[in-house]
């Protein structure tokens, strides 16, 4: 049986710098959904092993309250992912983010050590999820065997600041050098029945930019974004928590097919839009990123 | 003898002071006394001028001697010369045992320790001390109890007589020879003069210095000639840079903006939020954000205020440009923007007094006719007291400013206070020092939730369908110490060094030497 948290909400996904107390020690009130603890690119390369030292207190004395602990370990081609990996386990981390994820193997070598620390410090064996970014072009392309490489893979992020580097141009502020990449990802998240999020928007002064991006993805169908600063979280579930016009007419959808379904009909209108039982799933997923979101009110 | 907010104040405190115990914020409604008076001396003589030549001139000619009393401003914030240029010509003829009155006093007066030190200076009252003074009176080098006191408080103790004012020392932007005042214009432009004002009319000697002096008459006077002694000019009274800044860069703090927001949001669900309501708020880059949160709220639901109270800043000041207030009473501007507005808007943008502003002790000050006001503490405790003097380390470091008056005066008083600071809970058991009692507070907004004063059911009520994180008092302090632990209590000696003074002149606190931390075994 898959891991109960495997598909819970995850609009937002917070970065913090592990070399910063300040940062960890309370990123719960700012609610995002889950926050990503990072021991890759903000820990200074002489302090990796501070970081991982304030990672497993943190992981062990705070009450994220409810908030999901992901931590973002160093790429398989440094020295430090295995040390990495087993903090996390010890200290109880929810999810591990794999950095520079680019083969389904890549994965499978991440999982083998975290099954070994789950073993070595006596935590229940597929109790820590992984999460892999893909960072390449050879990730990109790969997206697929990666989403269907593990149980504990709850999906795929994209990293784009790497990924333009290997796609040898540079983040324009448009979107159209990461159109293809964030298409591939989110087409093959979808196949394997795992989750998608967009890489980060760095530009703080350019918050509506930034509106307009997550308006963007969450249209192309991803799950949540990355994110680098906390201003960010409540324009990230404000589009992707429905509306209360939404939910209302999701639950209309849901309870008339319910019941057209007992009579023998299966084409009808509602609202004065056309509904047959293909808008079925839709109107759940409405329904339940309500409840998931906390906004919903009905009975169903 | 135990306080009405619990304070214990040693008998020997009230009987050098000969005050009373604090008995609560309208203990002292109605109370009948007799102003205090100035004395005067008569300019009859058309010929006489009232200009002096240098410093040493006219503490002579003031009859400057052991013993007085002096009193200072401090619109000039940390950009101010005048009390330093005064005290070391004072310093420099011996002169001892004065008490020093000030408004308040800041880092910029750090050339004062060793004046306290030698016995130049062995009384103090002012709304608060910052910096190496404050180490100072913490270490009990000053002489005589330091007495801490609201701007209101302070003005009530002048125009009542309990403190009288011999020599009052006037930095003035600019002046004419005669005396006339004013804060606009000149080199070091502070918008209005307002804490001045009564030490013009209560003090027996009064002072103008000024580095611009301008033609006769100088009009609209905020300080009128016939308050005043003599005129001295001097090159510089302050350093206009640290007088008033630009406009701060409204906070990107994702914690502020939080707090701004729940601030925000707690004052649109009270039921003073209504066309014609009033409203005061701080500096803090809470405070600003607040009020600019506030402002678009006001635009989208056509709400305007009546009249804005300050210590006012350029957010205060746009929403006079978006005529979103009928008019702003002015006692400090903290920025070139209030500066501006002042003199752009002479018929809406107002300065007052500070007795008009927050004294007690007057038949109606400005502060009782508040709806809201948002403020900034140091330190809250679970019965809603608020600490903005002393340092959580013991030493006086802030001012009470007019944190006690509005908060005594406002309907409903909102307290922003991020839950820690560095590993220093904001909320907790017992304030180090009580300056605010808890029956004046009635909301704590933090980073992590909000609390609102039990005593204040209709605000309970008001909030309970809202979305706000409301929870108690406690659960906040709980919060706090389950993060960084609960501090130990600061180690105190025995010797009392000052007084919080309550705004109706009883005690509400005492502030003691501060012992060397030790460590128990």
């Amino acid at each position: 049986m898959s891991h109960p948290n495997k598909k819970r909400l995850r609009r937002s996904m917070m970065f913090l710098n592990c070399q910063k107390p300040g940062l960890i020690k309370d990123p719960y009130i700012y609610k995002p959904d889950s926050i990503m603890l990072d021991l890759e690119d903000a820990v200074a390369e002489n302090q990796k092993d501070a970081a991982r030292y304030s990672l497993f207190h943190a992981l062990q004395e705070i009450d994220y309250h409810g908030v999901e602990r992901v931590v973002r370990i160093n790429g398989l081609d440094t020295p430090h992912w295995k040390e990495d990996i087993r903090v996390c386990v010890a200290g109880g981390a929810d999810v591990i983010r794999i950095a520079k994820t680019e083969t389904a193997k890549d994965v499978h070598t991440v999982e083998e050590h975290v099954l070994a620390a789950e073993r070595e410090f006596g935590r229940p064996e597929g109790s820590t999820l992984l999460m892999a970014a893909l960072e390449s072009c050879r990730g990109v392309l790969n997206a697929l065997e990666v989403c269907e490489s593990s149980d504990r893979l709850i999906g795929i992020a994209l990293s784009g600041g790497d990924y333009t580097k290997d796609l040898q141009t540079v983040i324009t502020g448009t979107g159209v050098e990461l159109m293809g990449a964030r298409q591939q990802m989110i087409i093959a998240a979808r196949a394997a029945g795992v989750q998608c999020w967009d890489t980060v928007f760095t530009n703080l002064d350019a918050m509506d930019v930034f509106e307009e991006e997550v308006r963007m993805i969450k249209m192309m169908g991803f799950d949540g974004k990355s994110l680098v600063n906390p201003r960010q979280i409540d324009i990230v579930h404000k589009i992707f928590t429905p509306s209360q016009k939404e939910i209302i007419f999701a639950e209309k959808v849901v309870k008339e097919i319910e019941e057209k379904k007992a009579l023998g009909i299966g084409v009808f209108t509602v609202d004065g839009k056309m509904i047959d039982i293909a808008f079925y799933d839709g109107a759940k997923r409405t329904i339940n990123l309500a409840k998931a979101s906390g906004v919903y009110e009905g009975d169903l | 003898m135990i306080n009405a907010v619990g304070r214990e104040i040693p008998e020997e405190i009230l009987k050098m002071t000969g005050k009373e115990p604090y008995k609560g914020a309208k203990a002292m409604d109605d109370h009948e006394f007799t102003r205090g008076a100035a004395k005067v001396h008569a300019v009859v003589d058309p010929g006489r001028s009232k200009l002096a030549a240098n410093i040493r001139e006219v503490l002579e000619k003031c009859g400057i001697r052991d013993g007085m009393t002096i009193s200072f401003h401090h619109h000039f914030r940390e950009g101010d010369y005048v009390v330093n240029m005064v005290m070391e010509e004072i310093h420099k003829m011996g002169i001892k045992d004065l008490t020093i009155c000030a408004t308040s006093l800041g880092k910029a007066h750090d050339p004062l320790v060793p004046m306290i030190e030698d016995g130049t200076v062995t009384s103090l009252r002012s709304s608060g001390v910052r910096g190496k003074i404050g180490e100072a009176i913490s270490s009990g080098k000053l002489k005589n109890l330091a007495v801490m006191c609201s701007h209101g408080g302070r003005v009530r103790a002048v125009e009542s007589g309990e403190v009288h004012i011999d020599i009052a020392f006037i930095g003035a932007p600019t002046a004419d020879e005669y005396g006339n005042l004013r804060a606009n214009g000149g080199k070091s432009n502070c918008g209005v003069l307002s804490y001045a004002i009564a030490d013009a009319e209560y003090a027996d000697r009064v002072v103008a210095i000024t580095d611009t002096l301008v033609p006769f008459p100088n009009v609209p006077a905020s300080i009128s000639m016939t308050k005043v002694d003599y005129v001295l000019v001097v090159d510089e009274i302050g350093n206009p840079a640290r007088i008033a800044t630009g406009a701060a860069k409204p906070t990107t703090d994702m914690r502020k903006l939080r707090m701004a927001e729940y601030c925000t949001q707690v004052v649109i669900n009270t039921p003073y939020f209504k066309d014609g309501f009033s409203y005061q708020t701080g500096v803090g880059g809470a405070s600003i954000a607040s009020t600019i949160s506030l402002t678009k709220i006001m635009e989208e639901r056509g709400i305007r205020m009546g009249f804005g109270v300050g210590g006012l800043t350029t957010p205060m000041c746009s929403l006079l440009e978006k005529d979103l207030v009928d008019v702003l009473v002015d006692t400090q501007d903290f920025d070139l923007g209030a500066i501006e507005s002042i003199q752009k808007h002479p018929d809406r943008h107002i300065e007052i007094s500070a007795s008009e502003y927050a004294n007690p002790f007057n038949k109606g000050a400005y502060v009782n006719k508040l709806d809201y006001v948002i403020l900034a503490a140091l330190e809250v405790d679970v019965n809603f007291n608020c600490n903005v003097v002393v340092g959580s380390d013991g030493v006086i470091t802030g001012a009470q400013g007019g944190h006690p008056d509005t908060a005594a005066g406002a309907k409903c008083t909102i307290v922003i206070a991020p839950l820690l600071q560095g590993r220093i809970p904001a909320v907790c058991t017992n304030v180090t020092t009580v300056t605010t009692p808890g029956e004046s507070v009635d909301v704590i907004v933090t980073d992590y939730g909000i609390a609102i004063n039990p005593r204040r059911q209709d605000l309970i009520d008001a909030l309970k369908d809202t979305k706000l994180p409301v929870c108690t008092i406690e659960e906040l302090r709980d919060q706090a110490y389950a993060i960084v632990g609960e501090p130990q209590p600061v180690q105190f000696g025995e010797k009392v060094v000052g007084i919080i003074e309550a705004r109706d002149g009883s005690i509400m606190d005492v502030v003691r030497e501060v012992k060397e931390f030790s460590f128990e075994d």
